[in-house]
């Protein structure tokens, strides 16, 4: 601490005697303030403590986690988790797309009936969707196709379309759905108005305009809120449990419920949902980069990379 | 003696056009020739219903009263059963393409070069093949003075530059009348000379134009006609030395003089 001040002395001092053409010749440093170094010393406390809490603490028992880690059990869970996802995803966006176009459509019923979908889907617990489509079959014995009242023209019995399997998908996906509807609407009412009417202008018909113009636009927008909602969909399998399917979580709930290591097995979940969202992360920020042509780059994770580097630096 | 027909028969003719914002009648019975290769000012107060009635010739904004004719044919609409319906929507988008549009906000599209704006609707409505729409893409740019800014995106252009992208996007689908809806008003002042250049070497070409406007030195220096707006109609037109200089309507002398023109 004395040597910094006497440093500090020796600064002022020399200011004095240089001149003008010296000064103006130095170059200029970010200014190391104290919130920087108390910064530091939090990273360095934080540090240590989740190495005494996560390392040196056996109550986390590793080796049964890594013993269970790569196992075929889990990573048959994990495999039917990725698979729910990617599938719940796939049609929860596409129906999520016609949502959006019905709900902005000029034409009242469309609008009405998208309106009464996202009403109705935000308004269900997911737990309770699922337990719907599973056992739809005691509400609607056979699936069909007809007049209401009227004749039908083909018909299954419900039981064989929804097994447990397409339960859980045709669940999350339609909550998907309602939810990603809303969130393109969104970035439709997000873009200028001049970039509907320079399209208009140049006679584009409107799904190609969407295509080539306004949807990369809207992407930019909206990929943050969508991948949110594509992360969520990686837990919200795991309500899956209720109907019996076996994704990751209802794999590991089940092995505990035997061996009573219920905190190594939460572990050994959290870690692979963890790689999943890193994964899903780095496709995001992929995305963000193609969609951003065009745009000044901004990197608001990131404000003073250049300060702290050097702040680092000059201390050792 | 024979006169010549063609520039007799006017390219574009509204007739008793009126448009209503619920009360507001921000166009109100405007009837207006434009001949072939004409340049026509619309100059007026804000809010005089100028920008309105440029938006209605090429159906940005639907008319609720009247008529627009392009060549002799009426567009936007079509008679149905002795009554006038809208056209389908893709008879209205073919109506569209004799039209160009150059707006106060440029409306590029910010993830495109200024060469992909120019190109993508030639190959997307028209068709074309990438090459062809390119070579169409450079010639319009080199009219704009942009030759050496083909590969860069709008947020790397001036807004001078920007406006003159817009210019050609325009230019490159071929349209027979060119609409300018205040063209320089969202530019800073040292970049106006630029894109009225641009502007005054198209009507030299003898395109036709219709341009609303606050530059009146440009609409006296380039128009043929200037037609004055106030309250949804037109209140005075004619060559720009008489309408600038010696206005008629005490609303008209009341304008001039306050941008100076007279």
């Amino acid at each position: 601490m004395s040597s910094l001040l006497a440093k500090r002395r020796t600064t002022q001092a020399s200011t004095a005697s240089r001149t003008p053409t010296d000064l103006a010749g130095l170059k200029i440093r970010p200014r190391i303030g104290v919130a920087q170094w108390l910064s530091i010393a939090l990273a360095v406390y934080l540090g240590l403590a989740s190495i005494q809490f996560f390392v040196f603490n056996d109550n986390w028992k590793w080796d049964v986690v890594f013993s269970y880690l790569f196992s075929q059990i889990i990573i048959n869970g994990l495999l039917n988790t990725i698979y729910l996802t990617l599938l719940t995803t796939f049609f929860g966006l596409i129906l999520g797309v016609f949502t959006a176009w019905a709900r902005m459509s000029p034409l009242v019923v469309l609008r009405t009936i998208a309106i009464l979908y996202i009403w109705l889907m935000r308004a269900m617990p997911p737990l309770v969707m699922l337990l719907f489509v599973f056992f739809f079959g005691a509400l609607a014995p056979t699936l069909g196709i007809g007049i209401p009242f009227g004749p039908t023209f083909a018909s299954v019995p419900a039981n064989e379309v929804i097994s447990r399997f397409s339960a859980a998908i045709i669940g999350l996906s339609i909550y998907l759905g309602a939810y990603s509807a809303e969130i393109f609407r969104g970035g439709i009412l997000a873009l200028p108005s001049g970039q509907f009417e320079a399209c208009k202008s140049l006679g584009l018909p409107p799904f190609k305009a969407y295509q080539k113009i306004l949807g990369p636009q809207l992407i930019r927008v909206i990929i943050p809120s969508l991948a949110n909602d594509v992360i969520t969909i990686f837990k919200s399998t795991s309500l899956v449990s209720v109907i019996g399917y076996t994704e990751l979580l209802t794999t590991v709930q089940t092995i505990y419920a035997r061996n009573f290591e219920t905190i190594p097995l939460l572990v050994v979940a959290v870690i692979w949902y963890l790689v999943l969202t890193s994964i899903a992360m780095f496709g995001q920020a992929r995305l963000e980069k193609r969609f951003g042509r065009g745009f000044a780059r901004r990197n608001p994770s990131d404000p003073k990379p250049a300060a702290l580097e050097n702040a680092g630096k000059e201390n050792l | 003696m024979t006169t010549n027909l063609k520039s007799e028969t006017p390219l574009l003719q509204l007739v008793g056009v009126s448009k209503h914002f619920g009360a507001l009648k921000a166009v109100d019975d405007v009837s207006l020739d434009i001949r072939s290769g004409s340049v026509t000012c619309l100059v007026g107060p804000s809010g005089s219903g100028k920008s309105t009635l440029l938006r209605t010739v090429n159906m940005m904004e639907e008319i609720n009263e009247g008529a627009i004719f392009f060549e002799g044919k009426m567009i936007g609409h079509e008679v149905h059963n002795g009554h006038r319906v809208p056209v389908s929507k893709s008879v209205a988008r073919k109506q569209t393409l004799n039209f160009g549009m150059v707006f106060q906000h440029f409306n590029l599209f910010p993830h495109y070069t200024a060469l992909e704006n120019v190109t993508a609707a030639p190959m997307i409505v028209k068709g074309l093949r990438k090459k062809d729409a390119e070579a169409i893409g450079r010639r319009v740019l080199e009219r704009v003075g942009l030759g050496s800014r083909m590969d860069h995106y709008p947020s790397e252009l001036s807004g001078g530059q920007q406006q003159r992208v817009a210019i050609a996007r325009a230019l490159a689908m071929e349209p027979k009348v060119l609409l300018f809806d205040e063209p320089t008003s969202a530019l800073d002042p040292e970049l106006v000379a630029e894109v009225l250049a641009v502007m005054k070497g198209l009507a030299e070409q003898g395109s036709t134009m219709m341009i609303v406007t606050h530059e009146m030195r440009f609409a006296e220096d380039v128009a043929d006609e200037v037609v004055m707006m106030d309250a949804g109609r037109i209140i005075e037109r004619g060559v720009p030395q008489e309408i600038l200089h010696n206005p008629t309507t005490p609303r008209a002398k009341k304008f001039f003089a306050s941008v100076g023109a007279l």
